[in-house]
């Protein structure tokens, strides 16, 4: 925390224009409403017509093999921002990339940078605190081996809760907020993996809000998902909207239509374009491929 | 050759021939088979010949008061033998508990270390090396206890003689640490990556991840590594005998020198007459060990099964 305000000073120049770009894409939606139901609100306000993410010219490689290439966009604070493409166009790599997973890779090499609040997430000394700001869905649920509160009361415990009250608390909110709470309330000291792979899924949102992240990122969420609950996701993430950042990595490009308010179209580790999501879809391109891809005349 | 693979028709019989592959497909089957089962008929073989030895002993002389509970072994004794195990059972249980007292933290740090944090060609290297140790034949762990454990003890401890629990325990702890590392190891590889990843990601540390996910994950792999180690360290005979200083007392300190019930089995098995009450009472220790054994791999098995089913 202390690290943030600190170095917050240094690299002020770095969200000098938000109220131009970033503000028109908030406009559709009112932003304030429900901020009072989490702490900290004085500072979310502050940041909600901020960029919260900037990403200049981030390229990763994993030995020779370049994942991503020169990639630079502005994600503003409280939108839903999608990237779309096909597989292997460098998505998930650009997720890593934003929380710093690349550390765990020792193969995976990144340049360029990532202004998280306008600060480098290379100069955060302390990177499991920069990994707490930011939730991370994967593509498949990956349920712990422990108990479905045990799941959600995790990284609360990780940080040093320990008071059992608010860990309650922590774990109810949190599964309220991913839609989860009613269907498992009254077991929750059963395994997580015994839940059907949908509820499994919104069991990882709840674990990934349980730390009330500004940022939310989701790989591919509903690959494993029924129709019908990815709908329920999407609109526990349209609600969540209001309260952080969410970033939604999806192959299926009519979820970033109903979702996102804008779009980027990733095609072999190249970011082609970005763009407003309905205009987009309105064929207001600047790249033919962008359209192709939307409207499924690919390759 | 051969007609389309469409399924013929039900009676034609022409395509039906038994052909060179069916036979090396049914020879190499019953091959397999017999190696497989010639396992089971191996252990079955060597069980029904310590309890053929064994068995009259039990069955006809055997006071099972004295052989489980009175200290005195005297298979000799030319007025009364006596049979009892508890000094060797209270010793082995010593011996074994010592070596666990080290093998455990060493080789679980050990293959935290190895699984978790080291990397590229340290981690090859090391697991080489931790093979290697395995590969160590008892008697040269013997020889250490003897000639290098044994002067260190008396000269650190200040005590008479060096061969004792503490030296048959260091000597064991270290004899089964590699074998317990590379099982808890594997234990600790089969977790799978994307657990290590959706802890990093909530931003758990390096070792919070290992602490709070691995090793919670991993713990029945963990427990039947601690097995095995236990079952190795309680079956060694050569190092002990030759580490523990093979005398017949119930151990109150860790510098009393013990006998082990296998080292009793090897000291004593060659001298005896064959057929005789002694020679027949070694086995009935023979199949006291054996049932001890058998159970303590038979846990770590159910253990290991039990993450399957999980």
């Amino acid at each position: 925390m202390s690290n943030q305000s600190t170095a917050h000073h240094n690299e002020e120049p770095k969200s000098p224009l938000s109220h131009s770009s970033a503000a028109v894409v908030l406009s559709t939606t009112s932003t304030i409403s429900t901020a009072d139901a989490l702490p900290a609100s004085a500072e979310r306000e502050e940041a909600q017509a901020t960029v919260k993410v900037a990403v200049r010219d981030l390229s990763i490689h994993y030995g020779t093999t370049t994942a991503l290439s020169g990639v630079s966009l502005d994600i503003a604070a409280n939108e839903i921002f999608a990237i779309i493409g096909p597989a292997n166009s460098g998505k998930s790599s650009f997720l890593q990339a934003i929380n710093r997973m690349d550390l765990l890779r020792h193969n995976m090499s990144v340049s360029g940078s990532v202004l998280f609040n306008g600060i480098d997430t290379r100069s955060w000394r302390n990177v499991y605190a920069l990994r707490r700001k930011i939730g991370v869905v994967f593509p498949l649920p990956v349920g712990l081996p422990l108990s479905i509160y045990d799941n959600v009361a995790l990284a609360p415990r990780l940080r040093g809760i320990k008071k059992p009250s608010l860990l309650d608390e922590i774990v109810e909110r949190s599964l309220r907020r991913a839609a989860l709470w009613d269907e498992v309330k009254d077991r929750l000291q059963a395994l997580g993996s015994l839940l059907s792979g949908g509820q499994q899924q919104r069991l990882t949102i709840a674990r990934a809000l349980s730390q009330d992240p500004e940022v939310l990122m989701l790989d591919e969420f509903s690959i494993a998902v029924d129709p019908v609950t990815t709908m329920r996701i999407e609109d526990v993430l349209k609600e969540l909207k209001q309260q952080m950042t969410i970033i939604l990595v999806t192959n299926l490009v009519q979820q970033a239509n109903r979702l996102a308010e804008r779009t980027a179209f990733f095609l072999n580790g190249e970011c082609v374009e970005v763009g407003e999501t309905e205009a987009l879809f309105e064929g207001q391109v600047q790249d033919q491929r962008t359209l192709d891809y939307l409207q499924g005349r690919f390759g | 050759m051969e007609q389309p693979r469409s399924a013929p028709p039900l009676g034609t019989l022409l395509d039906d021939a038994r052909d060179r592959d069916w036979y090396i497909d049914q020879f190499f089957r019953l091959l397999m088979f017999l190696c497989g089962i010639s396992a089971v008929v191996f252990v079955l073989g060597i069980f029904i010949f310590v309890f053929k030895e064994g068995s009259g002993f039990i069955i006809q002389q055997m006071d099972w008061a004295e052989f489980f509970l009175s200290p005195k072994w005297r298979p000799t004794s030319a007025i009364r033998a006596t049979y009892g195990t508890l000094a060797m059972v209270a010793g082995t249980a010593a011996v074994t508990l010592i070596a666990m007292a080290v093998a455990l933290p060493l080789s679980f740090a050990a293959a935290i270390f190895i699984a978790e944090f080291a990397r590229g060609r340290m981690r090859e290297w090391l697991k080489v090396i931790i093979e290697l140790l395995a590969a160590i034949p008892s008697v040269v762990w013997g020889f250490i206890g003897l000639m290098l454990i044994n002067p260190l003890l008396i000269d650190t401890f200040d005590v008479p003689i060096g061969l004792n629990v503490l030296n048959a325990g260091l000597i064991l702890g270290l004899m089964a640490a590699p074998i317990i590392t590379s099982i808890a190891e594997d234990a600790l590889k089969a977790v799978p990556d994307t657990y290590r990843e959706a802890a990093e990601a909530l931003g758990a540390s390096k070792w919070q991840v290992v602490y709070k996910v691995v090793l919670p994950a991993a713990k029945n792999g963990l427990l039947s590594a601690a097995l095995l180690g236990i079952g190795r360290a309680f079956g060694e005979t050569m190092a002990v005998l030759m580490a523990s200083g093979h005398a017949l007392t119930i151990p109150s300190s860790p510098f009393d020198s013990i006998r082990a019930l296998t080292a009793t089995i090897a000291a004593e098995l060659g001298e005896t007459p064959v057929g005789s009450d002694h020679y027949q009472a070694l086995f009935a220790i023979g199949i006291f060990l054996f049932t001890i054994t058998f159970l303590i791999n038979m846990s770590a098995d159910f253990i290991v099964r039990g993450i399957k089913n999980q």
